[in-house]
């Protein structure tokens, strides 16, 4: 998660949970169900109770037949059966975030484009552009790191599942609609022979 | 329990009215060969010897004493010497002949009707010359069998009241031992399937060791029952925990490489990885669904929110992998009573098939809407289609498609929905889908 570029405290019981919840406000909460001093779900009951309304998105290592339905009755956001894929979680946190509309994002703007992160739209010069998908979460990377260079190898390992056997060529695609998207902006995504892709601006 | 105590109820009766009806008839006929052997015995003392011969004179108090019993024929005969003097000379013989004045009793037929007969010897001087006379006097006995005919009729009716007094007694009897064992069996019956807890309503002192014996049932079924989903969730942890930290370190460090080799090496992992977990996590689903169709905890259930939360789940996956995922909602609530767990299971695993097997930018669709007493879940895609193979064979237990090697699968989904579908009492159609693609099919019995 801290490689994606999140703030993340780790706690390896429910205590020190507890201790980290007391101290700080939190995004989200990731919770795995069997811990070292109690059930993830005893946890989530209470926080739920106490009225807490930090998202929760649970990582279950039950089948996943018989957990759905306890773990969002509990009052879980979402959950993910582990093993789970980085870019499946996150691409649940985005959801859950987006849809509890929690994280106090504001817009994010570059050159002329205005980025709204919790509703996904994205206005070139005052004119909604509509963002689907992969592009939309290459846009996300690209957005992140204006003028930085990501490598096809870095994008690749961000926008697919790490288990799909994907080639760097497949980036071409999904940059080149972006580009379409974009069209019209003074931002644009230069290419940078040999190494990768970059946001900029003219 | 009733019945046995009826049968014997009966048996008594009858036992009652037979033994009543037997004495009575040895009563009766005490009496009356009493009566005719004092008969005998009066025309026997009045026999008179003399020079010339017997002289014998019937008395009319013997006859009298025979008519007061009632309407009976009386026939008498005396023999002397063997010769018969006066009656009737047919009357039969004693087969032995009597001793003296002690009169024997015996019954014959005779001029058609049942007599009895009684005999007795006198010894009279003739001529100083004892000779033996024999005095036989019968009757018909018409009477005696009224007389035991009317006893028979009240041993009868008494043996008829003691079976009814005995019968109401052995069905209250039976009623008031076999209540609390029906109540006992009403409350086992009215629980709920999954209602394991021992029996703690009061039970009668005799029935003790049924409810002790059914506790004890109940509690080892429980403990068996709940070790199941202990083992199920424990293995599931202990599969995948490793198998997580195992797939994180290999993706953090194919995001830490640019080597094309390294990467591949990683990939590869990640990707047996993955195959070990579903594999892992089917067949405990799978487990889950046969343990959870023993278990029938059904409820009901509005299919269509069930549907769209479930297709919502998979929202943050298609998008990651760049498929749309469309609803098309039915016009009107349909409701069942089914499994929930194993109703989402089902419905899982075919949204997740058919993101799965999707192309980069495919189109999934998911619908509901009403066939009779059906309801029709579909989930329709535009992805690699089954390639000819047949549906049938994608539906046995680890057998998956021709064209699938690449894509991650444990060839169980399909089986579990099969098996979903039948518990319901539906059933699951999975076809080439026009145009490519696949269609899934789900017919499950409504409630309403």
């Amino acid at each position: 998660m801290s490689l994606d570029g999140h703030g993340v405290d780790w706690a390896a019981s429910l205590a020190e949970a507890e201790d980290h919840l007391a101290a700080a406000t939190y995004d989200l909460i990731l919770l795995d169900i069997m811990l070292p001093d109690g059930d993830g779900r005893d946890f989530l009951a209470a926080h739920r109770r106490a009225k807490r309304d930090t998202p929760v998105i649970v990582m279950t290592a039950r089948s996943a037949v018989s957990d759905r339905v306890a773990l969002l009755d509990t009052g879980a956001d979402d959950y993910v059966t582990k093993p789970f894929d980085f870019n499946e979680l996150e691409a649940r946190v985005r959801a859950v975030l987006r849809r509890r509309g929690g994280a106090a994002q504001t817009l994010q703007t570059y050159a002329d484009l205005t980025f709204d992160p919790l509703t996904a739209t994205l206005t070139v010069a005052g004119e909604a552009r509509e963002l689907r998908n992969r592009e939309l979460r290459l846009f996300e990377i690209l957005l992140a790191g204006p003028d930085r260079i990501f490598s096809k190898t870095q994008l690749v390992d961000r926008l697919f599942s790490a288990a799909e056997s994907v080639t760097d060529n497949a980036i071409e695609v999904y940059v080149g609609r972006l580009r379409r998207k974009l069209e019209g902006s003074r931002a644009r995504i230069e290419t940078v022979r040999g190494v990768g892709y970059r946001l900029t601006q003219s | 329990m009733v019945i046995q105590l009826l049968l014997v109820a009966a048996i008594l009766s009858a036992l009652l009215y037979l033994s009543v009806r037997s004495v009575a008839f040895s009563a009766v006929e005490t009496t009356q060969d009493r009566i005719l052997g004092a008969a005998t015995l009066a025309i026997a003392e009045e026999l008179r010897g003399g020079a010339e011969g017997v002289s014998v004179d019937i008395p009319y108090a013997a006859f009298s004493m025979l008519g007061a019993i009632g309407e009976d024929r009386v026939f008498y005969r005396i023999l002397i010497a063997g010769e018969t003097v006066t009656g009737y000379d047919d009357l039969p013989l004693p087969e032995n002949p009597p001793e003296g004045l002690d009169p024997t009793f015996y019954s014959v037929a005779y001029q058609g009707e049942k007599v009895r007969v009684s005999a007795a010897y006198r010894s009279v001087l003739v001529a100083r010359k004892p000779t033996e006379v024999l005095v036989l006097v019968a009757q018909t006995r018409s009477v005696q069998a009224e007389i035991v005919a009317r006893l028979a009729n009240q041993a009868a009716a008494l043996g008829l009241g003691f079976f009814a007094v005995a019968a109401l007694l052995s069905i209250a009897t039976g009623r008031s031992v076999l209540q609390p064992v029906q109540r006992l069996a009403e409350a086992v019956g009215r629980r709920g399937p999954n209602d394991l807890r021992p029996v703690a309503r009061p039970v009668p002192e005799e029935l003790g060791p049924l409810v002790a014996a059914l506790n004890g049932f109940m509690m080892r079924l429980s403990g068996a029952l709940s070790r199941t989903e202990t083992f199920i969730a424990e293995a599931a942890h202990h599969i995948r925990t490793p198998l997580t930290s195992l797939r994180m370190q290999a993706e953090i460090a194919l995001r830490q490489t640019e080597d094309e080799e390294v990467r591949k090496t990683l990939r590869a992992m990640i990707r047996s990885v993955d195959d070990s977990a579903r594999s892992a996590g089917q067949l405990l689903d799978h487990a889950a669904v046969i343990y959870r169709t023993d278990q029938r905890s059904e409820e009901t259930i509005d299919l269509w929110p069930l549907v769209e939360g479930l297709v919502d789940s998979f929202r943050p996956l298609a998008e990651m992998r760049d498929v749309e995922l469309h609803t098309i909602a039915p016009p009107e609530g349909m409701t069942l009573v089914a499994d929930r767990v194993l109703l989402e299971s089902a419905i899982r695993n075919l949204v997740d098939n058919a993101i799965k097997y999707s192309f980069a930018d495919g189109l999934v669709e998911v619908g509901l809407h009403r066939e009779g007493q059906m309801a029709h879940i579909w989930v329709h895609d535009r992805g690699r289609g089954l390639s000819g193979v047949r549906a049938s064979e994608l539906m046995v237990r680890f057998q998956r498609g021709s064209n699938v090697e690449d894509v991650i699968g444990s060839g169980l989904g399909l089986t579990i929905v099969r098996e979903v579908a039948a518990a319901a009492g539906g059933n699951f159609k999975l076809g080439e889908r026009e145009g490519g693609g696949t269609c899934a099919d789900l017919y499950l019995p409504l409630s309403d």
